[in-house]
């Protein structure tokens, strides 16, 4: 097959006009507003429902809110999670009478596609997905989100009512 | 003979039933669910619980003692002013019970909501959450909101009744099941109420607490979270827990279970409705004795001399060191266990008659029986091994025969089935005189340390099989786990031995037949099983 190639006439044959054309597009930029983020160093600025890596909070008493009732297990879609439930020993202050609380809670983020179902189920309000959205790590063990790396990623999180304190 | 029936309907259907029936039992055969919490086929009737309240009609009764018909030619009928109780109500004829009507779900709604005035609502925390009749009954009559707005009645949480019934007070719903438990079917009479109205309590007599081995019923029996096993609290949400149906291997009455199991560990095990065999009750000596099975000890690959080997050559080792000890004139026992399956007994017996041996004994094993179902014999199947004639006349009879030819050095080769010889009188001296000792077992303990040659095997829940009980009931039961490591169900194992050994060197079938065809072959040998299949012995059981 024969291409046709377009004549090109002596302006075209010399090329200046069009890199100048290029370099004047360059040349108006230059005093605009910038686009682009130096990423890492610059984060993004996120929208309120952005939803990040799931956390485990504690209320402003320093409990841990959750009380392993598996419901985030039973409803993660790539069952990312994974609750190891245990008992609060029985000498602990009986401020509040959650007799159960998690022994480990574990969260694949090898796995995890921030859904977002866990927080939506939790009846407890103990998991909430925060802004982290760069999860790195040199090993899959270092994914494994364990109980504690959980509660110090979601922080305290005020709880209005301190449903279990009444009872 | 026909037994007699009256007519009865219920929201339109026409239902038969014999007299005496309830109307929840009788709307059960209708196809009907009448709510319920207090009423429990099995126990007296209490009728406090209210929620069963339906609309009861009866003709009306001319002065000829006939029904008085109506312009329309049916019978006329007159429905009482108030409701009634499902439970407490017999069925008679031409009575109209009605269960849907605005009038009973307002009632049913009315009872909802006082109990769930003070109910604690903690769900979340709650074992009996996903098998609750509170909650489901709560989908159905609850409100969305609570009208209640004074402070909610606080009483007693976590009470340890015992070592292994923890009870939660404020989520009980009153309905006394496990207090007629108590009194009626475990006879120690010591739950009950006090205080009064919402205070009302459940507690346990002063100084007392329940010492039954039927204890954990009353867990069953609650139909809220107010009693829990302390065993199995908080350890696993129910609606995670696959369920298979399984029988208790701890004793000769055989009682139906279901184990409660997820990812190959077992978590639980209920009783399963059997009326020929535990009607819905399990003792507790049955229903704990489960963790065996996921001990770390655990065999779980075959030894040859206490070097792991695989299977194929460990089958092919057997073989071989057997057929030698024939043809070197030795003779060869075995002791099977009463606590392996029906088709394993069989397995083995034609085993040990394939290899000319005539000593085949099992190890008897007793313990006091009590009034309700733990039976003297503790081993699940001694009728199964009558049956394929590893055990004759009285169990552990030819025990003492089989340790004197040991001794003598006539028997040169003991084949054990899942027991401990030593605790049998065959001591470990007599053991190191065998030239060949092959051990089933599923734990290590003296025998596998003194055997030659160990096979591990797998526990009642890694398995199916069959179990005859002590009257004579064969049932059976499936796998629910998978066993440890590269261990393996003995009746596998003893149908590749039996293959290894009938060959005589040659390369054993590489297909291993299915439990429905070791039973075909045993039902084809036992006359008394003539015809059987695996099918027709159902889920539950067939007499022998």
């Amino acid at each position: 097959m024969k291409v046709r190639r377009p004549k090109l006439t002596f302006l075209d044959r010399l090329y200046l006009p069009q890199i100048l054309a290029g370099m004047w597009t360059t040349l108006k930029h230059m005093p605009r507003k910038k686009f682009t983020r130096q990423y890492p160093e610059e984060k993004f600025k996120l929208l309120g429902k952005y939803r990040g890596a799931p956390t485990l909070v504690r209320n402003q008493d320093g409990q841990v809110k959750c009380v392993s009732c598996q419901l985030c297990e039973f409803v993660c879609p790539p069952k990312a999670i994974r609750v190891i439930p245990g008992q609060r020993d029985a000498g602990a202050p009986a401020e509040a009478r959650i007799e159960k609380e998690p022994a480990d809670f574990i969260i694949d983020m090898t796995r995890c596609i921030y859904c977002g179902q866990c927080e939506e189920v939790c009846p407890e309000q103990a998991i909430f997905l925060k802004k982290d959205f760069a999860v790195t790590g040199y090993k899959r063990a270092e994914l494994q989100f364990h109980k504690d790396k959980l509660l110090e990623l979601g922080g305290v999180h005020e709880d209005p009512i301190c449903k279990w304190k009444k009872k | 003979m026909s037994v007699e029936t009256v007519n009865l309907m219920i929201d339109g259907r026409a239902v038969q039933a014999v007299p005496g029936t309830n109307l929840i039992e009788a709307a059960r055969l209708a196809g009907i669910e009448i709510p319920h919490f207090c009423y429990h086929p099995q126990l007296p009737i209490a009728g406090n619980c209210r929620m069963c309240l339906v609309e009861v009609g009866l003709p009306q009764l001319g002065p000829d003692r006939k029904p008085v018909l109506a312009a329309d030619g049916r019978p006329r009928v007159n429905f009482g002013p108030k409701l009634t109780i499902a439970c407490n109500t017999t069925v008679s004829e031409g009575m109209v019970v009605l269960t849907r009507t605005p009038r009973v779900i307002k009632a049913r709604r009315g009872v909802m909501e006082f109990l769930l005035i003070n109910h604690p609502l903690d769900c979340p925390i709650c074992d009996q959450a996903g098998e609750c009749r509170l909650q489901e009954l709560a989908v159905d009559y609850g409100q969305g909101c609570s009208r209640f707005v004074e402070e909610k009645e606080h009483k007693p949480k976590h009470v340890v009744l015992n070592a292994k019934v923890t009870l939660d007070d404020e989520r009980c719903v009153l309905c006394s099941r496990c207090v007629r438990f108590m009194r009626e079917v475990a006879g120690q009479d010591c739950l009950g109420f006090v205080k009064r109205g919402s205070r009302s309590t459940l507690t346990c007599y002063p100084g007392q607490e329940p010492n039954t081995n039927y204890d954990l019923n009353i867990v069953d029996l609650c139909p809220v979270g107010a009693l829990t096993s302390t065993d199995f609290r908080f350890r696993q949400r129910v609606w995670f827990l696959k369920e298979t149906r399984s029988l208790c291997p701890h004793c000769a009455t055989g009682c139906n279970t279901l184990i409660g199991s997820r990812e190959d560990v077992v978590y639980r095990q209920t009783p399963r409705d059997n009326p020929a065999v535990n009607q819905c009750w399990l003792c507790d000596f049955g229903r704990l004795n489960y963790k065996f099975i996921g001990d770390p000890a655990r065999l779980t690959t075959p030894l040859i001399g206490g070097a792991g080997v695989e299977w194929p050559a460990a089958i092919a080792h057997v073989a071989e060191r057997l057929a030698a000890i024939r043809t070197a004139g030795g003779q060869i026992a075995g002791i099977g266990s009463a606590r392996a399956t029906t088709e394993e007994l069989f397995l083995f017996a034609k085993l040990c008659q394939g290899l000319d041996s005539t000593l085949l004994d099992s190890v008897p094993r007793s313990g006091a029986a009590d009034k309700l179902l733990l039976d003297t014999d503790r081993n699940p199947n001694m009728r199964g091994a009558q049956l394929t004639g590893v055990a004759s006349g009285t169990p552990g009879s030819r025990l003492a025969e089989i340790a004197a030819g040991i001794a003598r050095g006539e028997i040169k080769a003991l084949l054990v089935l899942g027991e401990d010889v030593t605790a049998a009188g065959i001591g470990a001296d007599l053991l190191a005189k065998l030239e060949l000792l092959v051990v089933l077992a599923i734990l290590p303990g003296a025998t596998t340390q003194a055997a030659h040659v160990v096979l591990p095997g797998a526990a009642f829940a890694e398995k199916g099989g069959t179990f005859v009980n002590a009257k004579g009931r064969m049932q059976q039961f499936h796998p629910a786990v998978a066993a440890p490591g590269a261990a393996r169900a003995e009746w596998q194992v003893l149908s590749g031995l039996l293959a290894a050994v009938a060959k005589d060197g040659k390369k054993p079938s590489p297909e291993s037949p299915s439990l429905g065809t070791v039973f075909a072959t045993m039902a084809a040998e036992i006359p008394a099983l003539a015809g059987w299949t695996l099918e027709s012995i159902g889920e539950q059981g067939r007499n022998l």
